[in-house]
């Protein structure tokens, strides 16, 4: 159902860190499950920042939870794989995933006060997660200050010690990239990290992340619903819509010349702070709710493009020119303007 | 203070001016300084004009809003409304002249009153409509207006995604009819796709109904989307504004500067990563807030790259530069060094422990 793509020039053909083959989420009721993430299937190679773009309600961040093991009942996995360096992580028991949290996979959340400890110094929560995977107290207090230096917090023995109100939001995030990435993992996830912050410090934390990520080769895995955070930073992008991958490809590329009608008008929709000054490009009505979806594909009703066959069936993601995957039945050459 | 806004012939009187607002809080803690939220803000809005108001957070234009609004009292300084006092005006007469749309049309917006009611109850207290008879008409209107179909008369807040709720709450706020809308970043909730929508929408009323905005937002690419003049907000005051496109393309002070270079444009460039100064890092701007004893020098000073001796001890203030562009920056238009805006490295911990 959905192609694998291995054609990114940017990438070396390493391994995948993390291999998502046709994923599925699903919310149980009783009368079975409503389908709320719908075959994702992606690949993030070591030394890679890829992004998960959608709108609310796309299932891009349940698609972040699940591959966390993250999911709390009724929202469950209903189907596909999430191998991590070849190891299966759905079905794995809570105890192993813990273990693999922090050791091997980072994470990073849109609000750093919801995972600080209030009335715990920062350095503290650090070196508690450091030594529940093993370290020594005075390994855990060295390998706190040395992750404290390492996100350019000035002073880190003095940081180490205040408690996370005493901190503005760009030095929490930094404090929760310290955590995140004192354990040596080989994969961050991150779920809209800089979402909450202005934009000056926006942009020195999305610089801090990409240097720290290129020094270790590590794979990002970056979820955001801002365009303008994906194209700077990520090199390879899955547009989602309804549940699914849409369109796949490396940034440049997708940016330059969407292969799908939703990626097309959601950069219509955004303002720039350069060039012509135009009414923004809309869509229109709105996404459909998750139990009910159109017959076909999912965009259709919304799509410019839609020709009567696209309500026929799902459009499969498939390859297209650069590197790009698109699911969708109309190529842009026979596109009306 | 008086701040004359270019662009604008100088006999037509400002539909909404402040001059030399001060808002001060005290602090929460005894020993605490109070928080200057305001620090001496003066502005004249052009009928049928639209003034962008951009800052990051802390900067003090959410208070602006609220000062402008009636809300809250100034500390200092006073807002004319159509030449008046806006603290002369009864509650009723205030609203039928100026309304506030909010960031979060929930919040505005009484989730037990369907839309239709929620309308009527503003045209029958604004006396906007004869009677209720009439309301049902105009509550069609006013739909139309924000473009949402007659089917949302009967709807409740929570039947409603967030780019229909806030239609519905400009749909209200245009019930009684002002003339002019304070719009406090009325579309930083809301998705892309939802957004543009809810910016075409404000800017297609503007012309029909011949409104003046006061538009905030922290957003550089929104703000440029809908402004005539955009004023920078930065510590509590402006410290640019000017024209929309000269402060976009042309901008004076380090500051804007910053904020435009910080902007993650939908292009991969490779702009916002490739600098190579983007490794200096700075504070935050929340920990650079005023407090008493630090008025003394420029606020922006200890964050900005190009500053010199001058800017550490004296406050610039708004002047004109070129052009009915204003700038507080006695380096107004200096190059900086890198090409690049971001603030120097000052490594301050916002309350160092001992």
């Amino acid at each position: 159902m959905n192609t694998t793509l291995r054609t990114d020039p940017n990438v070396t053909s390493a391994s995948p860190v993390l291999a998502i083959r046709d994923l599925s989420v699903g919310l149980q009721t009783r009368s079975g499950a409503t389908e709320l993430v719908r075959g994702v299937s992606l690949d993030i190679r070591p030394g890679e920042r890829v992004g998960l773009v959608g709108e609310s309600g796309s299932g891009k961040s349940l698609t972040m939870l699940a591959v966390m093991g993250l999911l709390a009942s009724p929202v469950i996995v209903t189907g596909g794989s999430v191998t991590l360096g070849g190891t299966e992580l759905i079905g794995t028991p809570d105890r192993k995933l813990r273990a693999l949290r922090g050791s091997e996979i980072a994470m990073v959340y849109q609000d750093p006060m919801t995972s600080l400890d209030p009335l715990q110094r920062v350095g503290d929560q650090i070196a508690e997660g450091l030594r529940a995977h093993g370290a020594s107290r005075s390994e855990a207090g060295e390998r706190t200050l040395a992750a404290l230096a390492e996100v350019q917090l000035p002073h880190p023995h003095r940081l180490a010690r205040a408690y996370p109100h005493e901190l503005s939001g760009g030095m929490r995030q930094r404090v929760m990239i310290a955590a995140a990435l004192a354990g040596n993992p080989r994969l961050l996830l991150a779920d809209e990290p800089t979402t909450a912050l202005d934009v000056t410090i926006q942009r020195q934390i999305l610089a801090l992340v990409a240097r720290i990520q290129r020094a270790r080769n590590l794979a990002v895995l970056w979820v955001t619903h801002d365009l303008g955070v994906a194209a700077q930073f990520v090199q390879r992008l899955a547009v989602m819509y309804a549940g699914r991958i849409v369109e796949l490809g490396p940034t440049a590329a997708v940016f330059s010349a969407p292969q799908h009608p939703y990626t097309a008008a959601l950069l219509a929709a955004v303002p720039s702070t350069t060039g012509e000054r135009s009414a923004l490009g809309q869509i229109p009505g709105s996404p459909p709710e998750a139990g009910s979806l159109p017959p076909g594909c999912s965009f259709a009703p919304r799509c410019r493009q839609a020709r009567p066959g696209c309500t026929r069936a799902e459009p499969a993601l498939e390859e297209r020119t650069g590197g790009v995957a698109a699911a969708c039945y109309v190529p842009p050459a026979e596109w009306q303007a | 203070m008086s701040t004359p806004v270019v662009g604008v012939p100088a006999q037509a009187m400002p539909v909404l001016a402040a001059t030399g607002l001060v808002k001060v809080y005290p602090s929460a803690s005894r020993a605490g300084q109070p928080s200057i939220a305001l620090a001496g803000v003066s502005l004249d809005l052009a009928e049928g004009t639209c003034l962008g108001v951009v800052g990051e957070s802390g900067c003090g234009k959410s208070t602006l809003a609220r000062l402008l609004v009636g809300l809250e009292r100034p500390t200092a300084g006073t807002v004319l409304l159509q030449g008046q006092p806006v603290t002369g005006f009864r509650r009723p007469e205030l609203a039928r002249r100026l309304q506030l749309v909010s960031q979060d049309p929930f919040s505005s917006l009484n989730p037990r009153l369907t839309v239709a009611s929620a309308l009527t109850e503003v045209l029958l207290v604004h006396r906007r409509v004869p009677g209720k008879n009439q309301a049902a008409e105009r509550v069609a209107e006013l739909l139309d207006m924000v473009s949402l179909g007659p089917q949302f008369a009967s709807r409740l807040p929570h039947e409603m995604s967030g780019g229909q709720a806030q239609r519905v709450a400009i749909a209200r706020a245009l019930a009684a009819e002002p003339k002019i809308l304070i719009l406090d970043e009325p579309t930083s909730a809301l998705d892309v796709s939802v957004r543009a929508g809810i910016v075409n929408l404000l800017a297609r009323l503007r012309s029909e109904l011949a409104l003046s905005y006061l538009f905030i937002s922290h957003d550089m690419a929104v703000i440029r989307q809908l402004s005539d003049q955009i004023g920078v907000m930065y510590a509590g005051r402006f410290v640019e504004r000017g024209p929309w496109d000269s402060v976009m393309s042309a901008p004076l002070h380090p500051y804007t500067r910053a904020l435009l270079t910080a902007v993650p444009e939908p292009h991969p460039d490779g702009s916002l990563l490739g600098a190579d100064d983007i490794d200096a890092e700075a504070p935050d701007p929340s920990q650079t807030q005023v407090t008493a004893s630090a008025l003394a020098g420029c606020s922006y000073a200890p964050r900005c790259p190009i500053r010199i001796e001058r800017c550490l001890t004296e406050d610039p203030r708004l002047e004109f530069v070129a052009g009915g562009h204003e700038a507080a920056c006695y380096r107004a238009g200096v190059a900086m060094e890198s090409g690049s805006g971001t603030p120097a490295e000052s490594g301050r911990l916002p309350r160092e422990r001992a």
